[in-house]
């Protein structure tokens, strides 16, 4: 007999503890606000501007070497950290030098690179650059409103495919839950100070995607029960539709949790930020699609004269065989 | 009940079996791409041995499309580069003062002394001496603004001309501007296309991004710097007088002279004069055109002091030969037909169409037309990008196992099914990528990791949903029937929102966001179409064959 890690007939309650889960979830994103706000993002040169140069050498990084053999260049703002990784080989040490956009809207000058080069090899002969970026403060100002436009145009081309496909309640419910999703991973960004780049507004829409998808299964069962159990009350048919998909829900979680641990330890420190977040993603995204999403549905209410014909619901689709 | 026609069968199959072969190379990746390489060699028409040995090494029957590694996977240069677009108002209206003082002091009378001020970069201002003669300095000037020749600005003048008082202001128009600024960063474009592909570099990309920008992404490099100096050196162009003509490389050249290869011709050399007759700074315009035979040809204009040294050397020189040096290398080595007076003349040759319109671009484009900022400059080892396609491939390899024990776990042999799937599922994916020669980078790895983790969710969906029909319906034909027909709608859904994510970071986003958007994609459909079709087909051949009276799901 296969194993289930969901029993068959869940018959949890999902709305006796709404006031405790809606309310950490709006706990949850007021915190996320203040962290923003107080301690800030570790922006990564793509919205700041500067150069980071990714350094490897045989013998152990000395960070404040590092710093003394630089602090002549008058480089402004430089912060140099070490970078471990479980995937690293014996003898491989990695350094992360970063800084600040130098004066002039083009990128670092060549001889700034020199200069920098120069001296770090002094301290370490066996120094190498394996990757070096810079961005001028011009493109990174650019970076920042296309981020920002991305993450609202996703937010804004689901809010309306939703409300065409199902009722505005559910699209609202729909597209508060990614915002809790999208404030709790920026939250955690702050808080642990990860470098947030371009990779990361990648992230933050997969989340978006990966959220929303959820969401919309747990909807769409409760379009369907809405049908078939017309006089029901709304919480309880909610509760059935969460129960019913419950072991789907975790299911998949769980597969995509299990695929991307896998990717967080072994696929090295380059993309770990970036899966950190989605991973991260999917953990509040889950969370969210079951206590938030519902919640506001619940909240405004849906009319449920689905018997007028005339109205389209949007329906299910037309029977397709393989 | 579960019946599947038998063309689908075949069409779900054919769909799988093209997957696997437009993967295939992918497998053997250095193996195709040297086999790709010496077949594009001997397509340039270089033959040896090796080359033929080479292109063997991977059949041609077979479907020979790579997955492009992106530049964080291969190691490389990226540069984003801003066009000084407004360095050539400058120069522009360098050039037009000479015209304009000239044709204002031959109508002294009228208009009285002319003196030049200083003015912004970008225009010119002049004072004349004689408020009287204002009308009469403004209509001149008019007279020598041109319309500006874009689909746009048509019918608009080139020159933005004001009086005020004695004070003539000039400067482009707005028209003309839009239109120097596309020509401008088009010439920028070809000229560092030009450079680049002198260097010989596999698969650079050069585009143009937006108004004035050109991405630069050259794969293989070892800083951004080299590129940099590439595109930096200026393009010489001269026009020289030939001596001779020869096959011979190592030719000896006389004193004053030097001996250069041909552009076109392989093997071909021309001893020149090495003192030019005149240079590229002096030509103004070249374009494409037609000689009075109605073969295309390049007609060109220097400015006063080129025409008038070009004038008087081919006065004395008709029937000789007559070099046009671009870099080091002899563009083509037209003869003299006619003394060329007016300082404009036309470049004959055998040209196609094609050949006459890039020979007046690279004319025009001797040296970049403006200033490049470098906005962007992004340099990865290759080393670093070997660690994280390493790295990619373990993690990937470790999800997708860890995916098919928890679905083996979970569904039992429903599980094996699903998993299935997902194979085919990962070749489909390879396949469609060697097909599109998308580019994979690293988040496009996690890319295809996150979609191993939720392509069996249509699966799951499906089984979830024939799990609960189980339970009501009757038998389980009917409740495999019932669970793929119901679970629909919610899989459309779910996968035409994330498809609608997907297409939002293909747009906005670029480079290696890109490369995620990409695999995220067609991860999608795939992952559709594995678990709409071909697992449904599988469950159906497996049902058909053991008729169970209940299902173990």
């Amino acid at each position: 007999m296969a194993f289930r890690i969901v029993p068959d007939d869940t018959n949890i309650n999902f709305f006796r503890a709404a006031r405790v889960t809606f309310g950490a979830s709006v706990v949850g994103m007021i915190v996320s606000i203040i962290l923003f706000f107080t301690m800030g993002l570790n922006y990564g040169i793509d919205f700041t501007g500067g150069t980071s140069i990714r350094t490897e050498a045989e013998q152990p990084v000395d960070v404040g070497a590092y710093r003394d053999a630089l602090a002549g260049l008058d480089l402004g703002d430089v912060v140099i950290s070490e970078v471990f990784d479980p995937t690293f080989e014996e003898g491989q040490h990695v350094a992360q030098v970063r800084i600040q956009s130098q004066e002039g809207e083009g990128s670092v000058s060549s001889e700034t690179m020199t200069a920098v080069a120069t001296a770090l090899q002094q301290v370490d002969p066996t120094l190498e650059f394996t990757a070096a970026e810079s961005v001028s403060g011009k493109v990174s100002g650019e970076l920042i409103r296309t981020a920002i436009l991305s993450v609202l145009g996703a937010m804004g081309a689901i809010l309306v495919y939703i409300w065409l496909r199902f009722e505005w309640q559910f699209s609202v419910g729909a597209v508060a839950a990614l915002v809790h999703d999208v404030t709790l991973t920026i939250g955690i960004f702050a808080l642990f100070q990860i470098k947030f780049d371009l990779a990361i507004i990648a992230a933050l829409l997969t989340i978006v995607g990966y959220s929303i998808n959820d969401t919309v299964v747990v909807f769409d069962r409760a379009r369907e029960n809405l049908r078939k159990y017309k006089t029901k009350p709304l919480i309880d048919v909610l509760n059935i539709s969460a129960n019913e998909t419950l072991s789907r829900t975790v299911m998949t979680s769980g597969t995509t949790l299990v695929a991307l641990i896998a990717l967080l330890v072994l696929g090295g420190d380059v993309i770990r930020g970036f899966v950190f977040a989605i991973t991260w993603g999917i953990v509040v995204g889950t969370y969210s699609s079951i206590y938030v999403a519902k919640n506001i549905v619940l909240m405004l209410g849906v009319k449920r004269d689905w018997d007028k014909p005339s109205k389209p619901t949007g329906g299910q689709f037309a029977n397709v065989d393989a | 009940m579960l019946h599947i026609p038998l063309w689908r069968r075949l069409f779900v199959w054919a769909v799988c079996l093209a997957g696997l072969l437009l993967a295939l190379p992918n497998a053997f990746y250095q193996r195709v791409e040297r086999s790709n390489d010496a077949e594009a060699a001997i397509e340039r028409g270089l033959t040896t041995q090796e080359l033929e040995f080479e292109a063997g090494l991977w059949p041609s029957w077979l479907p020979d499309g790579l997955v492009n590694l992106g530049l964080d996977l291969r190691g490389g240069a990226h540069l984003l580069a801003e066009v000084q677009v407004q360095d050539v108002y400058a120069t522009r209206m360098e050039a037009l003062w000479p015209e304009l003082r000239d044709t204002l002091a031959a109508e002294r009378e009228t208009v009285g002394f002319v003196t030049r001020e200083d003015g912004p970069e970008g225009e010119l201002r002049v004072r004349i001496s004689e408020a009287a003669g204002a009308e009469r300095a403004l209509e001149l000037a008019r007279g020598l603004a041109t319309p500006v020749t874009t689909l746009t600005g048509a019918g608009a003048s080139d020159l933005s001309i004001s009086m005020n008082g004695t004070l003539l202001t000039v400067q482009l128009s707005e028209a003309e501007k839009a239109a120097s600024d596309d020509r401008t960063v088009r010439q920028a474009l070809e000229i560092v296309r030009r450079r680049i592909d002198e260097v010989g570099t596999r698969e650079p990309t050069i585009i143009r991004q937006g108004d004035d920008r050109i991405l630069v992404q050259v794969p293989g490099v070892g800083s951004a710097q080299e590129v940099k100096d590439i595109i930096g050196t200026t393009a010489q162009l001269t026009f020289q007088p030939v001596i001779s003509r020869t096959s011979d490389a190592s030719a000896s050249a006389p004193a004053g002279a030097e001996v250069l290869p041909s552009l076109d011709e392989d093997g071909i050399f021309y001893v020149l004069e090495s003192a030019p007759v005149v240079t590229g700074e002096e030509l103004v315009d070249a374009q494409p055109s037609f000689d009075q035979n109605g073969r295309p040809a390049v007609s060109f204009r220097f400015n006063p002091t080129g025409a008038r040294a070009f004038g008087e050397y081919t006065g004395e020189n008709v029937g000789a030969l007559f070099a046009i040096v671009l870099d080091e290398e002899v563009v083509s080595a037209p003869q003299i037909q006619s003394a060329i007076p007016g300082g404009s003349g036309i470049i004959t040759g055998s040209f196609t169409v094609e050949e006459s319109t890039n020979l007046a671009v690279l004319l025009r484009a001797g040296a970049l037309p403006a200033e490049l900022t470098f906005l962007e400059e992004r340099t990865i080892g290759p080393e670093l990008g070997q660690d994280s396609i390493d790295a990619g491939k373990l993690a990937a390899i470790a999800g997708g196992v860890a995916v098919i024990v928890v679905m083996a776990v979970s569904y039992g042999l429903f599980g094996w099914f699903a998993n299935l799937a997902l194979v085919i599922n990962m070749i489909l994916l390879f396949g469609a990528l060697s097909m599109l020669g998308a580019t994979l980078t690293l988040p496009g790895i996690a890319g295809i990791v996150l979609t191993m983790g939720m392509a069996v969710d249509a699966n799951v969906l499906v089984y979830e949903r024939i799990r609960e029909e189980m339970r009501t319906a009757k038998g389980p034909a009917r409740a495999i029937q019932l669970g793929y027909e119901r679970a629909l709608s919610a899989i459309i859904d779910a996968n035409i929102t994330t498809l609608i994510i997907a297409a939002i970071l293909f747009t906005l986003g670029s480079g290696p966001v890109r490369g995620f958007a990409i695999t995220l994609g067609i991860g999608i459909l795939t992952s559709v179409f594995t678990a709409l079709f071909v697992t449904r087909v599988l469950v159906v051949m497996w049902f058909e064959r053991k008729r169970p009276k209940t299902l173990r799901i």
